[in-house]
């Protein structure tokens, strides 16, 4: 486990971000949502605690607590008024090493993931977007978190204890803390809690195999929804923060191209947005637009237009506003330990190592506007996987080959 | 600590700020005293199509000129539309304070231009889409409408299509006119504020905010009848839901009672998201996605909401588990130690908030624009720790009841699934 600490000795709170390598990747192909699942077993009881106790406990330490699974990890986030901090890396540490997994709670459980799974029939933007990840990465890397209510419904106690035993372990596996803590001790803590955690080598899948594709879904919604995608450089790669200046000259901020040329001189959308998404294995950027039928075809042709022309017109001014937004950001990190902790986990996990905030300030400072329209004419944005949800399907790229 | 430091210009303009000089930002906000609830038919959606208008160009400024120059400041910054007030902020490095100023200032005295007007109408018709697409497809709004009426307060903040398509410059200059007045406005900002500097800034660039030309109210609605585009039926038919969405309306305690803050952790222990009452009986054990209640505070009057979202087939044994913790709530009252977890997570909930100022400008201008009236985190939290099982009890037997106006969305092509009982 690497443990890493940043003492932010101004704040009133501490937070941390426990992660093991116990993600998506390492799921049997047949058991969709068998990470998930598990991830919700282990805080149904441990240790000394019941699943009341758990909750009870880390409301009165007053820990706000989410936990997630992505594709290479399980993550366990805590913030907290920073004299709770001990208390609750302890309770987290019961919940990872001495759960219960209660196999009497094994049906509310899956039923909980089953009206996860009704809820996002439901929301357009987020069917899209999992969708269109599934294409982007292929069904391996690309699968989503929940599963399908099948996969779910034949999960059984064998496999859940089963990928406990084998994911659940010190190998890959980070603690990162943030706040007003004193690193000595934290290491102590560390060291005591998870000293003797069984090591282990984490699973980890080959490369990204989503091909050029259009899904159209056919919907009576009020909007079509629009997400693409295409390759990028993953996070760590030497001219990743070229790429990601692009794309924030593409979305961020209200000057931000797709938002000035698609939405504002053209009021086709209320929303448009473009990120840099990234796993271990590749990267890819993720762009989403909801709009009305009527200019539902529009607003595609403009978005990818203005993606793919975007080095031949590329002011300076764009990249040193893109600069100011990072400058901003990095500054006003510092008065948040819970996002301090978490963007030190994603650098381990990414990088195998945390960056300092003065070395990303260098990297920033050197991009130009050549060297982004130099990146992106070497990685040129193409053989897109299009989803759109709607009335009707939209005219796409020719070399996209599709299916409904 | 934080210092609070408050001035009234001699035109009005109301300035209110939480002083920490030791932070890393500034947030920043213009708070108007308007919103849906001020309108009438012809106006609808007015207040929110303004907030958008408000980007696209002042005298000064192109639309352009107006997003570009807030993306140099760096940071956030929005602006957003309730029933009752219309907010435009910004969050930044100390040192970008008087040219957020200078700029939010600025956009406060809109151009609306005419081709800017109507190229901004269809993204006022996308985002109406939008909504329509989400979950619980625009049952709050209907609930909001069917229990205070589709007017004032329940009136729907960003109008209808047929409002939208109707608006024009004309009408839009008028409402501009008649309530972006600076006795109606609050300038708020928490954080790394230098306030002397603020005081100046505002004072040299909302001059002529008192010399706009005053406009009579126009008259009022002819309440019997309904406005463009609104219907008050309680079903919402949306055929290819796979869920079944319950919203319930009751009346329940104004931000200016004293019944809110116990209301509040009344709510939390009934019925939060994590370790409520509710939760344990419906979201613990997978019967429903979504059961939850709390009250919607607004300036004179209040409602307390209730949310159930589960399968259709569900419907009625999920609200009859929700009817029956309601109801003993109602009857039994609370144990000591659930109304102590509730109160611990919620105060430490309000001191993490309070690390980023952009959290704490928004309470600090809503309490100033309403009240007048600023009350430190310390204080606030003093008034949660106070309370007991007692005083939960007391605001669970006034607001509680499953006598609700009730709103469904649901896929009412299938009746026998999803009618209401």
């Amino acid at each position: 486990m690497t443990v890493l600490v940043e003492p932010m000795p101004w704040l009133r709170t501490a937070a941390f971000s426990l992660s093991l390598h116990a993600g998506l990747q390492a799921e049997p192909k047949a058991c969709g949502g068998l990470g998930s699942l598990l991830c919700e077993m282990v805080q149904r009881g441990a240790g000394p605690y019941s699943s009341r106790d758990l909750v009870a406990v880390q409301d009165n330490l007053g820990i706000d607590r989410n936990s997630s699974v992505s594709t290479s990890m399980v993550s366990f986030n805590a913030s907290m008024p920073a004299d709770s901090l001990a208390d609750a890396i302890r309770i987290y540490a019961d919940t990872v090493r001495r759960p219960h997994l209660p196999g009497d709670q094994l049906d509310d459980a899956k039923q909980m993931a089953i009206q996860e799974l009704h809820a996002i029939e439901d929301e357009p933007t987020q069917r899209v977007m999992l969708r269109l990840r599934e294409l982007q990465y292929g069904p391996r890397l690309g699968r989503t978190p929940y599963g399908t209510i099948d996969s779910v419904e034949a999960l059984t106690m064998d496999q859940l204890r089963g990928f406990y035993e084998t994911n659940y372990h010190a190998g890959g596996s980070i603690l990162a803390v943030a706040g007003r803590v004193d690193p000595g001790h934290i290491q102590l803590l560390a060291e005591e809690l998870f000293g003797d955690l069984k090591t282990g080598v984490p699973i980890v899948q080959g490369k990204p195999n989503g091909e050029a594709v259009y899904e159209h879904i056919q919907s009576p919604s009020s909007q079509t929804h629009i997400a693409f995608s295409f390759d990028s450089l993953p996070y760590g790669h030497e001219h990743y923060f070229q790429r990601r200046a692009a794309v924030g000259i593409l979305s961020d901020g209200m000057s931000s191209r797709l938002f000035d040329r698609v939405r504002e001189k053209r009021g086709l959308c209320y929303t448009i947005t473009a990120n840099c998404h990234s796993l271990q294995q590749g990267g890819a950027v993720f762009v989403y637009a909801g709009t009305t039928p009527e200019r539902a075809q529009e607003t595609l042709d403009v978005a990818i237009r203005e993606i793919e022309n975007l080095p031949n017109d590329l002011d300076p001014s764009e990249l040193d506003r893109w600069k100011v937004r990072v400058e901003s950001s990095l500054i006003m990190e510092q008065e948040s330990s819970a996002s301090k902790a978490s963007s030190m986990a994603s650098d381990q996990l990414q990088l195998g190592r945390v960056m300092s905030t003065s070395e990303i300030e260098d990297i920033i400072a050197s991009i130009t506007a050549q060297g982004i329209c130099d990146e992106w004419h070497r990685n040129p944005p193409g053989n897109y996987r299009i989803v759109t949800l709607g009335e009707n399907p939209l005219r796409v790229p020719t070399n996209c080959s599709s299916k409904s | 600590m934080p210092e609070f430091r408050a001035v009234t210009l001699p035109s009005g303009l109301r300035i209110a700020a939480e002083v920490d000089r030791r932070g890393y930002s500034a947030a920043i906000g213009y708070f108007v005293h308007t919103g849906g609830r001020d309108e009438v038919d012809i106006e609808s959606g007015a207040s929110h199509f303004l907030e958008h208008m408000m980007f696209k160009g002042s005298a000064k400024r192109s639309a352009a000129d107006v997003n570009r120059e807030l993306d140099e400041l760096g940071g956030q910054s929005n602006a957003y539309t309730s029933e009752e007030q219309t907010v435009y902020y910004a969050t930044v490095l100390p040192k970008f304070q008087d040219r957020a100023v200078e700029l939010l200032s600025d956009i406060l005295s809109p151009a609306l231009d005419e081709h800017e007007f109507n190229t901004e109408r269809n993204v006022i018709l996308e985002e109406i889409a939008k909504y329509e697409d989400q979950p619980p497809f625009g049952a709050f709004e209907r609930a909001m409408e069917v229990y205070f009426g589709p007017r004032g307060v329940g009136r729907r903040v960003l109008g209808t299509a047929e409002s939208i398509q109707a608006m024009t410059v004309d009408v839009m200059r008028d409402y501009f006119n008649r309530r972006y007045r600076p006795e109606r406005i609050v300038l708020a900002a928490t954080g790394n504020v230098d306030f002397d500097a603020l005081v100046e800034m505002a004072e040299q660039h909302t001059q002529t905010w008192a010399t706009r030309p005053s406009t009579s109210p126009l008259p009022p609605d002819q309440s019997d009848t309904l406005p463009d585009g609104i219907a008050i039926d309680p079903i919402l038919d949306v055929p290819d839901a796979s869920q079944t969405y319950l919203i319930r309306v009751s009346p329940g305690p104004s931000a200016n009672s004293d019944d809110r803050y116990a209301t509040r952790i009344m709510s939390t222990v009934v019925a939060d998201e994590g370790g409520s009452r509710l939760f344990w009986e419906l979201i613990d054990t997978g019967r429903a996605e979504v059961a939850t209640m709390w009250p919607q505070e607004f300036s004179d009057t209040g409602a307390m909401f209730s949310y159930l979202a589960c399968a259709p087939e569900d419907l009625a044994s999920n609200r009859k588990l929700m009817d029956d913790v309601l109801q003993l709530s109602k009857e039994k009252g609370f144990e000591r130690d659930e109304v102590q977890q509730a109160i611990n997570k919620t105060v430490a909930g309000y001191i993490m908030q309070s690390e980023r100022p952009s959290n704490s400008l928004f309470g600090l201008g809503s309490r100033w624009l309403y009240r007048n009236e600023y009350v430190s985190l310390d204080e606030r939290l003093d008034r949660y720790r106070r309370l007991d099982e007692n005083d939960l009890h007391r605001v669970a037997e006034k607001y509680i009841t499953t006598d609700a106006t009730e709103v469904l969305a649901a896929p009412v092509s299938e009746p026998s699934e999803s009618t209401l009982t």
